[in-house]
């Protein structure tokens, strides 16, 4: 390294302190804090006043950090990196700096940590229903929005499922204008108070962020989460423009993430839509499954609002293959296209001794008693839900961990999860696991039950379970658990529930005889754009790919609404040319 | 929101039938079909076997015994007031065709009211009936006439003898099989769950087929949660998919008691909370 180079590293800082001139030297390479000075400024000490070594401008800077109450000297070299607005920030929590090269700009934004949401304390949240993480305050979003590296080429956008433009909502958080960043966010996603909670984003926009090869990735979720909730909480929702009027009607069949995605897009493109829903609650897994404490049914409500003021009818009470069929919605209703998005709603049960017990639950059950039902509220409410002292969740996805989480809110005094392969191989997403296991709910891996036994009274009070070692990689990718003869024992038990995953429903093709089904009972789709082997019918979401999360129903709703309209204008500009 | 049309209530007002508007589900509700009802904004979805409907009208009737808080906040209403949510129709539709035989048909407290939405499909479609209508006393005993109007013979028990034979359906389903069991074609038997099993054991002797209907507790009714989980042949079936009609010599009769009595706590405390 040559003598130049090094030179290049520092900046200098012209400061009075104590009434005297002098300089300080920082070096950003090694640790923004490295300070050097001629004069006896130590870290902490306050300074009278400093010039900005780019613009030459100088600041008074004998403000007090409000989070510490200290001032510290490197407090001084913060300020916003790309406008020149100059503001300080504690040194704990991050820099910014007007004026700054961009290559010091990097160097100070990956010194910056990763914020992370305050929490409700475990001890406290399993006595209640309400929300976990709090959330960010204005002043982590825009020290956690400045540490995107504002990539040419983001990796992140191609990471989300519906290509939010990540860089740009970031960067407008940065600017202050939040408001601007949820609009920004709804031109790609129509509910992002909601994917800000649930997406796994560690497995994808996170996942390809460039900060993450070398630090924490910036925290996408909780910005999306961030600037969705503050649009919202500031009452500025706005509706968006949407393009004339089609005449084109389209019907959506169930109002979970894939339904309300492709009507919000479909919607926006003029088409009338309307979505059917079977329960008697729109946002389907998004209000019936995933609880409270997750997510807030009150933010649901409002994201379904946003829709309903965008133009979409949602109609519930609606079973389409009992009250209507497909060909009817087509041929008498007249509908010119169908979007289903019924989702993976029929439980899976492992058809073991006892499993008809009292107090024996699918997932389904418990959680549609409790979060659409809301059973935690009874006797206000009026549906009841099953009490246990200890109970077992079978599996070890994100529905398991939402019930046992939940048993322990409904008083459980031991919580476990039973799974069968180790903790390698457990899907639910490492936050949910880290939740839970604050919470106290306890892990019996490569476990899994062989029978249930009874009451007198035909409530379960015990189960046999079996060891498990794992074998040969399966079909999944994953190794295969294996009993291990004679590892049998009773666990006493008095609740369980049954999270082992969720097949598709058949009830709405019992009266569509020319859907194709490939062999699990999904509709087989001709392409990637959800189109069905029914012509003017598209599905999406779970009921093609099987279960998976609610960002990639989303994602498949987008895409087959983008079909959908193709489809409708196609047969539009092609009426028109014939009428010329 | 679905309007009440009209009301009517038996047996010491215990039994009480709406006819609700709900022009959609009227068009395509089938005899042995069912669907859910949430009374108001906290109340439980429960299920309700359509037990009429009226496509030109646009209304169906549901009938049901007052036995707990839900029950009797649904029965309070009157008519001109709107209950919540209406879903449906749901379940399978009991398949309606001419037999060559007469068809016995058993029906016992409310269940008469369901039996007779099967019944009147069977007598629309030319079948001649024998029925056998049971209750504890005489004036709990629903539907009479409407019954008698479509029966070819029309049998009246009452546990107490108030009207007609003293004693239970069962016996005179064994009395009338014993005499001319070749008449009959097959039964239905819909009613109490102890009712239906007893009926069940007594068509079994003389090999005749017997549907019945069964009401497990439920939630949504289409499948999702498996909360009506009954066991046919001994194999796990969900009562609001692939019932609620089932063949009634392979129904586990014993475990649907069982599974009727799991919130029996819960449903006192509403009951109670609901009473104060």
């Amino acid at each position: 390294m040559n003598h130049d180079e090094k030179e290049e590293k520092y900046i200098l800082i012209n400061v009075t302190f104590r009434g005297e001139k002098g300089y300080i030297k920082l070096s950003p390479y090694l640790n923004i804090f490295e300070l050097e000075s001629n004069l006896p400024i130590k870290e902490g000490d306050i300074v009278d006043d400093m010039t900005c070594p780019h613009c030459g401008k100088s600041f008074i800077v004998n403000t007090m950090c409000e989070e510490c109450k200290t001032a510290h000297v490197a407090q001084f070299i913060v300020s916003a990196f790309s406008k020149l607005i100059p503001f300080y920030i504690c040194t704990k929590y991050g820099c910014k700096w007007h004026g700054l090269s961009k290559r010091d700009e990097h160097l100070i934004k990956i010194k910056i940590p990763r914020q992370e949401m305050s929490a409700q304390d475990p001890k406290l949240r399993i006595n209640n229903f309400d929300e976990v993480p709090f959330g960010y305050n204005m002043e982590m979003a825009e020290m956690e929005a400045a540490r995107c590296m504002q990539c040419k080429k983001p990796k992140c956008i191609e990471g989300c499922p519906v290509n939010i433009n990540i860089p740009k909502f970031i960067d407008l958080i940065h600017q202050g204008k939040i408001i601007e960043a949820a609009r920004s966010i709804k031109e790609s996603n129509s509910l992002p108070a909601i994917c800000g909670r649930v997406c796994p984003q560690e497995t994808q926009c996170e996942a390809t962020c460039i900060l993450g090869t070398f630090d924490m990735p910036v925290a996408i979720g909780c910005l999306e989460r961030f600037a969705a909730d503050y649009e919202r909480s500031m009452g500025s929702i706005q509706i968006p423009e949407k393009k004339a009027r089609t005449e084109k009607k389209v019907a959506i069949i169930g109002s979970g993430p894939a339904g309300l995605t492709a009507a919000a897009e479909l919607v926006k493109n003029g088409h009338s839509v309307t979505i059917f829903e079977a329960l008697h609650e729109s946002g389907g897994v998004l209000t019936y499954g995933i609880p409270e404490f997750r997510l807030p049914k009150e933010i649901v409500k409002s994201e379904i609002n946003y829709l309903k003021n965008l133009g979409v009818r949602i109609r519930t009470n609606m079973v389409i293959g009992k009250l209507f069929s497909i060909d009817e919605l087509l041929n008498d209703q007249k509908y010119d296209a169908v979007f289903i998005g019924v989702g993976a709603g029929l439980p899976i049960f492992m058809k073991i001794d006892g499993e008809n017990l009292g107090n024996i639950n699918s997932a389904n059950e418990y959680l549609t008693r409790i979060n659409l039902m809301k059973a935690y509220k009874f006797p206000e409410y009026d549906t009841p839900a099953p009490r246990g002292r200890k109970i077992a969740t079978i599996g070890g996805g994100n529905v398991a961990m939402d019930c046992a989480r939940t048993a322990l809110r409904m008083g459980a005094k031991e919580s476990w999860i039973i799974y069968r392969r180790s903790e390698k191989e457990i899907p639910a997403r490492s936050e949910e696991i880290h939740h839970a296991i604050e919470e106290g709910v306890k892990f019996k891996l490569l476990t899994t039950p062989v029978r249930y036994i009874g009451t007198k009274n035909g409530f379960v009070k015990s189960m046999e379970v079996i060891s498990m070692k794992l074998g040969e990689m399966d079909k999944s990718g994953r190794r295969s658990p294996i009993p291990i003869e004679g590892s049998n024992e009773i666990m006493d038990i008095d609740l369980v529930i049954i999270a082992i995953g969720a097949g598709p429903n058949p009830i709405i093709f019992d009266s569509t005889p020319d859907m194709n089904l490939n062999k699990w009972g999904y509709i087989d789709t001709i392409d990637e754009f959800g189109k069905t082997y029914k012509d003017k019918v598209w599905a999406g979401g779970d009921i093609v790919t099987g279960a998976a999360t609610v960002i990639s129903a989303m994602g498949a709703g987008k895409k087959s609404a983008f079909a959908i309209n193709e489809y409708l204008m196609g047969d539009a500009s092609h009426l028109s040319q014939n009428s010329y | 929101m679905f309007e009440i049309i009209d009301k009517k209530s038996y047996s010491r007002q215990t039994i009480i039938s709406l006819r609700i508007d709900a022009p959609e589900i009227s068009q395509k509700g089938m005899p042995g079909q069912f669907v859910i009802i949430i009374t108001d904004k906290t109340g439980e979805r429960i299920p309700l076997t359509i037990a009429d409907n009226d496509p030109i009208a646009g209304t169906i009737t549901l009938v049901f015994q007052i036995v707990g808080k839900s029950t009797a906040l649904l029965g309070s209403k009157n008519v001109g007031d709107f209950i919540k949510d209406v879903t449906g129709p749901l379940g399978k539709a009991v398949e309606m065709k001419k037999y060559d035989k007469k068809i016995l048909v058993i029906g016992g407290g409310t269940g008469i009211a369901v039996l007779h939405h099967i019944a009147k499909g069977y007598y629309e479609h030319k079948n001649k009936l024998v029925s056998i209508l049971g209750a504890r006393t005489k004036e709990f005993l629903i539907m009479k006439d409407e019954m008698k109007n479509i029966s070819d013979e029309c049998h009246i028990t009452t546990d107490d003898g108030t009207e007609g034979f003293h004693g239970f359906v069962t016996q005179v389903t064994d009395m009338i099989l014993s005499e001319r069991s070749d008449e009959i074609e097959f039964a239905v038997a819909i009613g109490p769950v102890v009712m239906m099993k007893a009926c069940c054991e007594i068509t079994k002797k003389y090999n005749k087929a017997t549907i019945v209907s069964l009401n497990p507790i439920m939630i949504d009714g289409t499948g999702m949660c498996g909360a009506c989980r009954v066991e046919i042949d001994h194999e796990t079936k969900f009562a609001c998919v692939h019932g609620p009609q089932f063949d009634g010599h392979k129904v586990n009769f014993d475990l649907l008691m069982e599974r009727q009595r799991i919130y029996l706590d819960d449903e006192r405390i509403s009951l109670f909370k609901s009473i104060k």
